[in-house]
C-alpha cells in the first residue's frame, strides 16, 4: 500500500463548490495524509521541516488545486520555492524524493477542448503544466499528466461532478493499491480522458 | 417574633420538601407545593396568613415578569412573531371563546363567561417557566413554541384587564367603593396592603385611559430616565447599591402599577422590556433572579398551602371535574394548535401538556372581575381553587412526560432545531483596547458576541458607536451565567487586571467545559498561569505590536521590508521557543537560576540568529529560504 500525500491549495474554500467535494473524496481514501496548505499556513509561513518529513513520510505527491492562470494558486509555488530545497530534493546529493510519484488533480474553468493548439487557449492542460513536469523530473520523481475536471463551474449542472468525485476517490485508490498502469499513464494527456483505460481491477494480478 | 417563625417554618419546608422532590425526579413546583400542603391544609401549622404570604410572594411573579420582559428583545420578538402572534393568539381566541360557550351553557352572564374565558385561558408562567428551564427543555422547539404561548398570554393580560371594568360598566354601582379593588385584585402588587386605586369613581372610559397612559409612562420613563440613574449608580461601583436600586425599580413601579389599580406585572414586564436593549441587562437580570427564586418557591409553597381542603373535600367532584374538564380541553386546542403548527411526537406531547393548567394570572383576573361585579364571590372561590389544583397536577403531567412519553419516543431528527438563540456563540470580557478589537473582528464577522465591562463610561462609548455592551463586574459567576456561558462556545477574556483575569479564566475552564477560552495575558508569567487556570490559547498583549513597531523600525533604518518582514517573523518564531523552554523551567521551580539561565542562553541565540542573517538555518549552516543552489551544484 503506497501512501499518498494530497496537498490542497485553494485560498476561497468558503467560495468553493467543487474543490470542496473532491477534498472528501480524497479524505475518505485511507492511504491519504490530506492537507489543506492555506489552513495551515495562513500567512506562507511555511514550515520547511515539517513539509519535507511530510514529503520523506510518503511514497506520491498530488497537489489538489483550482487552475489559476494556467498554473497553481500561489502557496503552491511558495510551497515549491522552500521546500524543495537543494541537497534535499535535487542536486547530486538530494535524492530524498527518488522515485516517487507526482500528479496534479485540478480544477479547470475552460471546456476541454478549449485545451488544445487548436483551440482558444492554444495548449494542451499538460502543456501549460510543463513546469510541475520538469520541477519534480529535476527532483528525481516520476512525473504523471493532471487528473482535470474541465468546465468544472458547469460540472454540477451538467452531471458531470459526482462521476469524476467517483473518479478522483478510484483513481488515489488505484494509486495506492499499485493498479494505475504508470508506463500508459505517462504518455497520456491527462489523467481524466480515459480513466478506465488506466485502472486495472482490484484484486486481479492485471 | 411571629414574622421569624414564620419564615422558620416556610423556609424548613422548603429546605426540606424541594431537595427530596428534585431527587425523586418531581422537580422543584411540585416539591414547593406539597411543602406547602404539608404545612397548610396537612399539619395546619400554617393557616389564615397564608393568603397574605400568597400576596406577598406573587412578587415574584412580578420580578419574573420583569425578568422576561429583559430577556424579551424587539428582535427576537420580530423572530417569533409566528408562534408568538399565530399560535399564542389562536390559543388565548379559542381557549376563552370554547370556555366561553360552557360557561353560558352553564348560565353564567355574557360578561361572567368572557370574563371565565379570558381568565382561565392563560396558563401559569411561573410553573411552565420555572420547569422548562429547570429540565433544560426551553431551548428546544416545543420550549420555545411554550414559551411564545406564555408571552403573548403574558402580554394578553394588559389588554384583559383594561377589559375588566368596561364589562362592569353596568355593574360598577353595585360594587364600587372601598371593596371595589379587593380579593386578589392587588395580588400581583405583593404586600397585600392595597394603596387603594386612584382609580375608583371614574367611568370605565377614563380608567382604560389612565391605564394605557400608566404604561406608555413607564416606556418613557425606562427609555430616557432609568439608564442614565442606573449608569450613575453604576459608576459608583458599590454593588449592593446596584442591587438595591434594580429591586427599587421593581418595588417602585409595583407601587405606581397598584396606585392606578394595574397589574404591578405588567409595570415590570414593561420596563423590562424597555430595559432589554439596555446595557445594564445582564447585571439587573443576575441581581433579581435570586429573589425572585425564593419569592417564586415561596409563592408555590403558598398555593400548596392555601388549598382549601373544606371546600375541596366538600364538592371533590365538582372541583376535580372541574379542573379535569378545564385541562382536557385546554390540551385539546393546544394538541390541534401544536399539530397545525408543525409540532410532532414527543415536541407536540410537551407543549400540549406543559401549558393545560391555568395560570396565576387567574388569581388576579379573578379579583378583578369580582371586584368589578363581574363574577359573582362564591364562583370566584371555586374556580381559584379550580385554578390551584389545575396547577398542582401541572408538575405531574411534566413527570408522566418524562417517564412515560419521551423514553418511548422514537428519535426523529429529520426536523431542523429552530434557532432562536438569544445568547451570542462568544462572550468577550473587557471592552478596553484589547477586548474591543477582538469584538468588533467577531461582530463584522456576523458572529452573535456578548460584550460585558464594569466601566460604565466605556460602555457608554461603545454603545453611541454601535457596539453592544453590557454593564457588570464579569469575575461574578451569576453575571456570567446570565450573559449565557451555558450556551456560549468561545469566551473571550480580556480585563486587564492581571489576577481576577487568572481567576476569571479557572471558573470558566472549570464551570464551563465546553467553551473554549482565548485569554489575554500581560507577559509571559501571565501566560503560563493562564494556561494553568486553563485557557486554551493565550495571548500577550503587547509582543505582535511591538514586534510589528520593531519591523517598521529596521525598515526605516533601510533594511528591505521583506528582509525586515523575515526577521520578524525570526522573532516571533525564536520567541515561541523562549516561551517553551522557560515554561519547563518555570513551572519547575519558578524564576530561579535555572530560568535565568536559559533566559540568558535564548537572548544570546536570538543576537547571534539576527546577527548573522541566518533566521532559518540548516543542521549544516547553510541558509534557507529562496536562495540559489550553490554555484558548484551538481544536477
Amino acid at each position: 500500500m503506497k501512501k499518498i500525500l494530497v496537498l490542497f491549495a485553494h485560498p476561497r474554500t468558503d467560495r468553493s463548490q467543487v474543490n470542496v467535494v473532491l477534498a472528501q473524496a480524497a479524505r475518505r481514501v485511507e492511504a491519504v495524509t490530506f492537507v489543506d496548505l492555506y489552513q495551515e499556513y495562513p500567512t506562507f509561513e511555511i514550515d520547511v521541516e515539517r513539509e519535507q518529513r511530510r514529503l520523506v513520510e510518503h511514497d506520491v505527491l498530488v497537489f489538489q488545486h483550482p487552475v489559476y492562470w494556467y498554473s497553481s494558486p500561489a502557496i503552491l509555488k511558495e510551497w515549491q520555492d522552500l521546500v524543495l530545497e537543494y541537497g534535499f530534493a535535487y542536486g547530486s546529493e538530494g535524492r530524498a524524493l527518488e522515485g516517487k510519484l507526482f500528479f496534479n488533480a485540478v480544477t479547470a474553468g475552460a471546456r476541454r477542448e478549449v485545451y488544445c493548439s487548436k483551440g482558444a487557449y492554444n495548449y494542451e492542460l499538460r502543456d501549460f503544466f510543463a513546469p510541475f513536469e520538469q520541477s519534480f523530473l529535476l527532483c528525481h520523481m516520476r512525473y504523471l499528466p493532471p487528473f482535470s475536471l474541465f468546465a468544472s463551474g458547469h460540472s454540477s449542472d451538467e452531471g458531470r461532478l459526482e462521476p469524476h468525485v467517483a473518479d478522483y476517490e478510484r483513481l488515489l485508490r488505484a494509486v495506492a493499491e499499485d493498479r494505475l498502469d504508470l508506463d500508459k499513464a505517462e504518455g497520456m494527456l491527462t489523467l481524466s480522458d480515459d480513466l478506465d483505460a488506466l485502472i486495472r481491477p482490484a484484486g486481479g494480478e492485471g | 417574633m411571629e414574622l421569624l417563625q414564620d419564615a422558620f417554618i416556610y423556609l424548613l419546608a422548603a429546605v426540606v420538601a424541594v431537595p427530596v422532590a428534585n431527587r425523586l425526579g418531581l422537580g422543584s413546583v411540585l416539591g414547593y407545593l406539597i411543602a406547602g400542603i404539608v404545612i397548610g391544609p396537612v399539619l395546619g401549622i400554617v393557616g389564615s396568613e397564608t393568603e397574605e404570604v400568597k400576596h406577598f410572594a406573587e412578587f415574584g411573579v412580578v420580578m419574573m415578569l420583569f425578568l422576561v420582559g429583559l430577556e424579551l428583545q424587539p428582535s427576537m420578538l420580530w423572530r417569533m412573531r409566528h408562534r408568538l402572534l399565530g399560535l399564542g393568539g389562536l390559543q388565548v381566541g379559542i381557549t376563552t371563546l370554547l370556555i366561553f360557550g360552557g360557561a353560558m351553557a352553564l348560565g353564567q352572564s355574557w360578561k361572567g363567561a368572557l370574563a371565565l374565558g379570558m381568565t382561565l385561558a392563560l396558563s401559569s408562567t411561573a410553573i411552565v417557566l420555572q420547569t422548562l428551564e429547570e429540565k433544560g427543555w426551553m431551548k428546544s422547539t416545543p420550549g420555545q413554541s411554550g414559551f411564545s404561548v406564555l408571552l403573548f398570554q403574558d402580554i394578553a393580560v394588559i389588554p384583559m384587564i383594561a377589559l375588566m371594568p368596561l364589562l362592569a360598566v353596568t355593574a360598577v354601582g353595585d360594587h364600587g367603593g372601598g371593596h371595589g379593588d379587593g380579593g386578589h385584585g392587588d395580588g400581583h402588587g405583593g404586600g397585600g396592603h392595597h394603596a387603594g386605586s386612584a382609580l375608583e369613581g371614574m367611568p370605565g372610559w377614563l380608567q382604560t385611559l389612565v391605564i394605557l397612559g400608566a404604561v406608555v409612562g413607564i416606556v418613557i420613563a425606562g427609555r430616557y430616565l432609568i439608564r442614565p440613574v442606573f449608569r450613575f449608580i453604576a459608576e459608583s461601583r458599590l454593588r449592593e447599591i446596584f442591587t438595591a436600586a434594580a429591586l427599587l425599580l421593581v418595588v417602585g413601579i409595583a407601587l405606581l402599577m397598584n396606585l392606578v389599580g394595574l397589574s404591578p406585572a405588567l409595570g415590570t414586564f414593561v420596563a423590562g422590556v424597555v430595559l432589554s436593549g439596555s446595557e445594564y441587562r445582564h447585571e439587573l437580570e443576575s441581581d433579581i433572579a435570586p429573589f425572585k427564586g425564593l419569592l417564586l418557591g415561596l409563592f408555590f409553597i403558598s398555593v400548596g398551602a392555601g388549598i382549601n381542603f373544606d371546600l375541596l373535600f366538600g364538592q371533590p367532584g365538582q372541583i376535580f371535574g372541574l379542573a379535569v374538564g378545564l385541562m382536557v380541553l385546554k390540551a385539546l386546542v393546544l394538541c390541534g394548535l401544536g399539530y397545525a403548527f408543525k409540532l410532532r411526537g414527543p415536541d407536540l406531547w410537551l407543549f400540549t401538556l406543559c401549558l393545560a393548567q391555568a395560570g396565576e394570572f387567574a388569581f388576579v383576573l379573578f379579583g378583578f372581575a369580582e371586584g368589578a361585579g363581574v363574577l359573582a364571590p362564591e364562583i370566584c372561590r371555586v374556580m381559584t381553587l379550580v385554578v390551584a389544583v389545575t396547577m398542582l397536577l401541572t408538575p405531574l403531567l411534566f413527570i408522566a412526560y418524562e417517564k412515560g412519553i419521551l423514553p418511548r419516543a422514537v428519535k426523529t431528527d429529520d426536523r431542523e432545531a429552530d434557532v432562536i438563540d438569544e445568547h451570542g456563540v462568544a462572550v468577550v470580557t473587557g471592552v478596553g483596547r484589547f477586548g474591543e478589537v477582538v469584538s468588533r473582528m467577531l461582530i463584522t464577522n456576523g458572529h452573535k458576541v456578548v460584550v460585558l465591562d464594569h466601566d460604565p463610561s466605556l460602555i457608554e462609548l461603545w454603545r453611541q458607536i454601535g457596539l453592544k455592551t453590557y454593564y457588570g463586574d464579569a469575575t461574578r459567576p451569576d453575571l456570567l451565567h446570565a450573559a449565557g456561558l451555558d450556551d456560549a462556545r468561545l469566551f473571550v477574556a480580556a480585563l486587564d487586571d492581571r489576577d481576577k483575569q487568572t481567576q476569571l479564566v479557572h471558573h470558566v475552564a472549570h464551570h464551563y467545559p465546553h467553551c473554549r477560552i482565548i485569554a489575554r495575558a500581560v507577559d509571559r508569567h501571565h501566560v503560563y498561569d493562564l494556561e494553568k487556570a486553563g485557557a486554551h490559547h493565550v495571548v500577550r498583549e503587547m509582543t505582535e505590536s511591538a514586534v510589528s513597531a520593531g519591523r517598521l523600525a529596521l525598515e526605516e533604518l533601510g533594511t528591505h521590508s521583506f528582509k525586515a518582514e523575515r526577521q520578524a517573523r525570526a522573532f516571533r518564531q525564536h520567541d515561541k521557543q523562549m516561551l517553551d523552554a522557560l515554561r519547563e523551567r518555570w513551572h519547575e521551580g519558578g524564576v530561579d537560576k535555572q530560568y535565568i539561565d536559559v533566559a540568558r542562553t535564548r537572548a544570546e541565540e536570538l543576537f547571534q540568529i539576527m546577527a548573522s542573517d541566518r533566521a532559518a538555518e540548516r543542521h549544516d549552516g547553510s541558509e534557507r529560504g529562496w536562495v540559489p543552489p550553490p554555484k558548484d551544484a551538481r544536477f
